[in-house]
């Protein structure tokens, strides 16, 4: 199978498991790209690929943009800071002004959910969701989801609790919707005040006790907390919730053996994150990063009508 | 002058009519309703219009539009949303206050009216607002309003969030025999929603706003009405909780009513999935249960009035990020084709109902003569095509509000003919307006 089909990736929500494990399995060989002394490969030459980001990220535009230049396509970046956006541009505008620059890819992250949906129906481009609000963070699943494969040798039937903000984590919600599809038991572990309303109908379980919810995991990723949700009253303090969530070492015990962690960066060791357990042999935080790129490197191939047999392990 | 209109189903609920008659207009007043004597004779200075098939209704009242005007004419403006009126079937429409200036005195409410009677082509009750500036601070002054034309006084878009001040303004406006129409909504926990709160907000990833919301304010506000001895009129009521606490101050004797709008009676929040932001409206589109509550509450007659709630915007305010968009509907020119397919045609709503809804009831809840057929009364009428099909299309709209819901909709039923004080304002697709 291939992307034929497919104009856009705006989230897994409505991905098939099929797509899912074509991405995962075209990520392999994309990952020994990244290891070889010549990072180059000409699939996408010729091919032009833009990132607009609205919010601020330096790990998510970064892998982006590199996967786009190992493949050999043009890669360009629109600093939204400086750019005329700050003069009151319309994002319909500032898609079409990038559309008629001819790109063929639109990587896009907003503070707005939906709002890579909106361009989508607004441009010929094809879109990928860097991250839209609170509803999905497609590609930071995937990584998440070649991570664990890659450790595991398998997805299925899997244990994976996701700790934290559940509730403004479009991160969580990517995860669900990918693992779920793989026969895994998801977990949610938070504070009750981050959980979504009826989360549980997604088919996860929720704990708001940490060590009950990660006892037996194979699996645990770690969200962000933000400073901002205190303000927001959701919950009295940092001290409070490190008190409660912060994941030490003792934790991994708890967990099945050879758990294993993960943290879709930047951590706030101290925090949601013990640096014991960040700098620990089962932390894959960094390995997280460089399967960020070879997944993102298999998404743009295959978006741009590559095959899995075109590319050699 | 005489106009015959003939042949019709006419449905007066308040006099009990419902029945294929005749409906003689003379001086801009009805004349008869009924088997007109002499009607095969001398018709020499009488028009005749065949309404054969048709149904011939009181004039339908909209208690809740937002006009724009004064101040945010680039939206909608008292001519357009007058001629959307007449579009949809509409005779008076009640102007909600949140304009620039609000209209929170004698002066702006005067420039409304006035306004209104020169573009002449439906009538256009005002609506004062609550308090000054609509900051929720301080009473404006009700004397002064009602004076200049205001039917009632509401802060509409927002609550009296001071517990205090609505009491007062309950208590004050008594002395006028206005109702006070309230925006229930705890803005504390509304915050920074975006949709209903629940399963499909967390699938969304959009921040909700809970039924809950809506809920406190009117328990809030219903027990301030008991105190008070005021009216009270709940504006868009949308939950399932809301009608419960409806229901048990109606029970109590509690002066409340209240309305629902056509959107909330048939779009549930799945709609919202798509993330266009034509569908981003407050109170938000709610879940099934809820919407097959206001259903069966508007046929019980728990619910005392539909009313549209339109709110028209600019395009760019609706063609833009969900998050960024601006809430509301542009509604007058699909109510009454919603409740004729989606509530009468599906049986949900008998008729004569769905006609006293639009006509009798909300004329009661203001305290007005209209919204009925009675000899001498202003012949306000609104004649329906029961059968006619036709597919949304904002492009053809009166109101500069091309953002409604459902764009692309087939639907069956729709206005046919709008007389106003017995002048054609509506025939055959066309707004007629006054030759000045």
């Amino acid at each position: 199978m291939n992307f034929e089909k497919r104009k856009d990736l705006l989230g897994l929500k409505d991905m098939s498991r099929e797509e899912i494990e074509l991405i995962l399995d075209t990520a392999v060989p994309m990952k020994d790209v990244i290891r070889r002394e010549i990072k180059k490969v000409p699939a996408l030459r010729g091919k032009g690929m833009i990132t607009v980001f609205y919010e601020n990220s330096t790990r998510t535009r970064t892998s982006f943009e590199l996967a786009g230049k190992y493949l050999s396509a043009d890669t360009s970046n629109l600093a939204v800071s400086t750019s005329s956006v700050q003069k009151g541009e319309s994002l319909k505008d500032t898609i079409q002004t990038i559309e008629m620059m001819g790109p063929d890819i639109l990587v896009m992250r907003h503070s707005m959910s939906g709002a890579p949906h909106y361009v989508a129906r607004n441009t010929r481009m094809r879109v990928i969701n860097a991250g839209d609000g609170t509803n999905e963070h497609p590609t930071q699943a995937l990584l998440d989801m070649f991570s664990i494969r890659e450790r595991k040798g398998t997805l299925e039937g899997l244990k994976v609790a996701i700790v934290g903000d559940i509730l403004h984590s479009r991160v969580a919600r990517s995860n669900i919707y990918g693992l779920s599809k793989f026969g895994c038991e998801v977990r949610v572990v938070g504070p009750s005040t981050l959980m979504p309303p009826e989360i549980e109908r997604l088919g996860v379980r929720q704990y708001f006790d940490l060590k009950e919810g990660i006892s037996g995991v194979d699996v645990i990723n770690v969200l962000r907390i933000q400073r901002e949700r205190q303000h927001a009253g959701l919950f009295p303090s940092l001290e409070e919730y490190a008190e409660l969530y912060m994941l030490r070492p003792e934790h991994l015990e708890l967990a099945g053996d050879g758990a294993i962690l993960l943290h879709p960066g930047p951590m706030n060791r101290g925090i949601e994150i013990s640096t014991e357990l960040a700098e620990g042999p089962n932390t894959l935080v960094n390995e997280q990063v460089t399967n960020g790129v070879a997944v993102r490197m298999a998404l743009l191939f295959l978006m741009m009508g590559g095959r899995r047999d075109e590319i050699a392990a | 002058m005489r106009l015959l209109l003939k042949g019709g189903r006419v449905v007066d609920p308040a006099n009990r009519i419902n029945t294929v008659t005749c409906v003689l207009v003379e001086d801009g007043k009805i004349a008869a309703v009924g088997a007109i004597p002499g009607e095969e004779g001398d018709t020499s200075d009488t028009e005749v219009i065949d309404c054969t098939g048709k149904i011939v209704c009181p004039g339908f009242i909209d208690l809740h539009a937002h006009l724009r005007e004064p101040g945010y004419e680039y939206k909608e403006d008292i001519l357009t949303g007058s001629r959307a009126a007449a579009a949809g079937g509409f005779t008076t429409i009640c102007a909600m206050p949140n304009t620039n200036p609000v209209v929170d005195n004698g002066a702006v409410a005067g420039y409304v009216a006035r306004r209104a009677r020169e573009v002449g082509i439906v009538n256009v009750l005002p609506i004062g607002s609550i308090t000054k500036g609509q900051a929720g601070e301080e009473l404006s002054e009700m004397a002064e309003l009602v004076q200049a034309g205001c039917v009632a006084v509401s802060d509409d878009g927002k609550s009296v969030m001071k517990s205090d001040i609505m009491r007062h303004a309950l208590d004050y406006a008594r002395m006028f025999d206005i109702p006070v129409f309230s925006h229930c909504e705890d803005i504390n926990l509304s915050a920074d929603g975006e949709m209903h709160e629940g399963f499909r907000s967390t699938v969304y990833g959009l921040q909700g706003i809970p039924a809950e919301a809506e809920e406190i304010m009117i328990s809030r506000d219903a027990m301030l009405a008991k105190l008070t001895g005021g009216r009270l009129h709940i504006c868009h009521v949308s939950t399932m909780g809301s009608l419960e606490i409806i229901r048990r101050a109606k029970a109590e004797g509690i002066r409340i009513t209240c309305e629902a709008t056509p959107h909330h009676l048939t779009l549930t929040d799945e709609a919202v999935g798509s993330y266009d932001a034509v569908k981003k409206v407050n109170p938000p589109l709610r879940s099934e249960e809820h919407v097959a509550a206001l259903r069966e509450a508007v046929a019980s007659g728990l619910i005392d009035c539909i009313a549209t709630d339109h709110a028209p915007h600019h395009i760019e305010s609706k063609d833009c990020e969900y998050g960024n968009a601006a809430f509301g509907i542009s509604g007058l020119e699909t109510a009454v084709a919603l409740v004729m397919d989606r509530l009468v045609h599906t049986e949900v709503l008998q008729l004569s109902k769905a006609v006293a809804l639009l006509t009798s009831a909300p004329a009661r809840i203001l305290g007005i003569e209209k919204g009925t057929l009675t000899p001498r009364r202003a012949a306000d009428i609104t004649i329906i095509d029961p059968d006619e099909v036709r597919t949304v299309d904002p492009r053809r709209f009166y109101s500069k509000g091309k953002n409604p819901p459902y764009k692309g909709m087939q639907l069956r039923g729709w206005p046919w003919m709008t007389l106003v004080a017995g002048r054609i304002v509506f025939k055959e697709g066309s707004v007629m307006e006054m030759k000045l």
